[in-house]
């Protein structure tokens, strides 16, 4: 996979599964949309302008959107349930876990506005644990675009994966790493540039951040293998050992809590098949705050520097 | 009033002390499980598998079948019980409740048991469920229908009352929902713990045409089931007045048979009381 060429434009994730949502839903007439209050700001209301009769808007009762969304799919529907992450997995998991990942009906769970991206809204809107949840309860697939052309992607990908999936995106325009002719598929994790001092390994927008602290590192004459991990469960194992075994360090970065999520994943995998010392970049298990985006980002560690210095410690503990 | 003769009615009644019989086996040899609210949705679920539902047990995912949701997963005992004496899977079976390797889980799992429509055990998420199968069946133009089963004790649940605003909201007429009104949950009466009523006048509240009946009287269950057929543009709640462990007279009425299963000599009592032949 090539990446684009920095500066990176900024681009919606939302606006890309929006116009992905419209294009199946003119291929498929089984693919409807279940909604709960946000559907104009998650865009799913312009599928709804399309096709007016499968968009079910249930207002704020994101249980009850889950449930029809398990209803509609078991009388043959791909049914995408669709709000802001927060209400739509935090408020929801046991009502996941009995009628969607249980059930392994075709419920496509795609939410927006996770992690702390979320912005100024604040700590309540700032699902740093989604990816801990879904990841945990068996039988569903776990998908964190890294950027708008893989959200597209993402979309169509889980209309033909059989079963559940929880796709993540964000509220916050993110930069375009990756191109629309690159390959997509749900499971494999994808190298983005080679090195063979160190492995990035991130998911979501982290993959942004860990190719400019590549960029960082490589002036230094290290030289990092970034590989974007947007697949999270069933999780790419063997391109992870294979990278451990290589480059001997890795780095996992995510814009959620470093408790169960990408990086526990890979620290799992890596484990098993091939130990090597590992940092953490991602939110240290705290709750968020008000604030612009990117200078929450910066204030909870979620920067390319914090990726240069997990990296260096990191080669640092293998002692080479 | 649905045309139906008297000797039906008797057969349907023997129908249902049957799976009375197979619910208080099917607890007794695991020592686990819910008779006392199996018994008390007995005759509403004998009346559903044994004289309205279009299934077909040859073919228990028929595209065109009528779905019937349990929602109070608690219950399974009377479906597994209906299940199996209308063909889904060997009666034999029955006996494998709640023990390792058996299709027949604690509460009921989808995909795994034949003709089990819907995973439930945690309360309240079945008519949202129902609500989602009817939408799909309006959006197909398909004329199948959908029952749910919910009980008392889930009209506690934010989410039970998320599924009648989206029932309302959407006019589904292809939609029946029962409540087993049997007065008792797990520790015990609703109306102490929970107070429901006026029940009735919440549904209405809500959008629902609301019928009110004794949910032991064969008759009036599958009146009711005819009205609610007959009536459009609204869903329809059947509140079943029931008593919990229907059918044994000292289990009737009795929070303790919520989730415990009798012991050897009081299950002999009950099944004589059922009517059971001793050969």
């Amino acid at each position: 996979m090539t990446s684009a060429k920095i500066p990176w434009k900024m681009e919606s994730q939302r606006s890309s599964f929006a116009k992905a949502l419209i294009e199946l839903g003119e291929k498929n007439p089984n693919v409807v949309v279940v909604g709960a209050d946000t559907t104009e700001s998650i865009k799913t209301l312009e599928f709804g302008k399309k096709f007016p009769d499968r968009l079910f808007n249930v207002g704020i009762s994101e249980q009850n959107m889950i449930s029809i969304a398990a209803g509609l799919a078991a009388a043959g529907k791909i049914a995408f349930a669709s709000t802001y992450a927060v209400f739509g997995v935090a408020h929801t998991y046991n009502v996941i876990r009995q009628n969607v990942a249980y059930t392994k009906l075709p419920v496509k769970l795609f939410c927006s506005h996770a992690g702390i991206t979320v912005g100024q809204d604040g700590a309540t809107h700032q699902l740093n644990e989604d990816i801990a949840l879904m990841r945990g309860v068996p039988n569903m697939t776990v998908l964190v675009p890294a950027d708008a052309p893989q959200t597209a992607k993402c979309t169509h990908a889980a209309v033909d994966w059989p079963g559940p999936v929880y796709c993540r995106f964000s509220r916050t325009n993110f930069p375009t790493v990756t191109s629309v002719e690159d390959p997509f598929a749900i499971g494999p994790s994808y190298v983005m540039r080679d090195g063979s001092d160190v492995t990035l390994a991130a998911c979501g927008i982290m993959v942004s951040r860990c190719l400019e602290a590549a960029a960082t590192l490589e002036a230094d004459g290290i030289s990092a293998r970034v590989i974007n991990v947007a697949t999270v469960k069933p999780l790419d194992s063997a391109t992870l050992a294979k990278a451990a075994r290589e480059t001997g360090a890795i780095v996992a970065a995510e814009e959620h809590t470093v408790v169960h999520g990408l990086g526990g994943a890979i620290a799992s995998a890596v484990a098993q098949a091939h130990p090597v010392p590992m940092e953490f970049v991602g939110v240290q298990d705290v709750f968020g705050e008000s604030g612009d985006a990117f200078e929450l980002m910066e204030k909870y560690g979620l920067t390319a520097s914090k990726v240069v210095e997990g990296a260096r410690r990191a080669m640092k503990r293998r002692g080479r | 009033m649905v045309d139906v003769s008297d000797a039906k009615i008797r057969e349907l009644e023997d129908r249902a002390r049957l799976l009375r019989r197979h619910i208080l086996k099917m607890t007794h040899q695991v020592q686990s499980g819910h008779p006392g609210g199996s018994m008390s949705a007995c005759d509403i679920v004998t009346a559903l598998y044994f004289n309205v539902l279009r299934v077909d047990p040859e073919n228990p995912t028929w595209p065109d079948r009528d779905r019937f949701v349990l929602s109070k997963g608690h219950a399974c005992p009377v479906l597994y019980a209906a299940l199996a004496e209308r063909g889904f899977f060997p009666v034999r079976e029955l006996m494998t409740f709640r023990r390792v390797n058996s299709r027949l889980q604690g509460h009921p799992e989808y995909g795994t048991t034949p003709g089990v429509e819907n995973a439930a055990g945690a309360e309240g998420q079945g008519l949202s469920f129902g609500v989602g199968l009817g939408l799909a069946a309006r959006l197909d133009r398909k004329a199948w229908r959908v029952y749910c089963l919910l009980g008392d004790g889930e009209q506690d649940v934010g989410q039970t009352w998320e599924a009648a605003l989206a029932g309302g909201k959407y006019h589904l007429d292809n939609l029946t929902a029962f409540i087993d009104r049997n007065g008792i949950q797990q520790e015990g009466r609703t109306e102490e713990i929970m107070p429901l009523e006026p029940l009735g006048d919440k549904w209405k509240a809500f959008g629902w045409n609301v019928l009110t009946i004794n949910g032991h009287d064969m008759r009036q269950i599958l009146d009711a089931i005819d009205e609610a057929h007959a009536h459009k543009g609204q869903p329809s709640v059947i509140i079943a007045k029931t008593t919990k462990g229907k059918g044994v007279s000292f289990m009737e009425n009795v929070v303790r048979y919520h989730g415990a299963a009798t012991s050897d000599e009081e299950l002999k009592r009950a099944l004589a009381e059922l009517g059971e032949v001793i050969p």
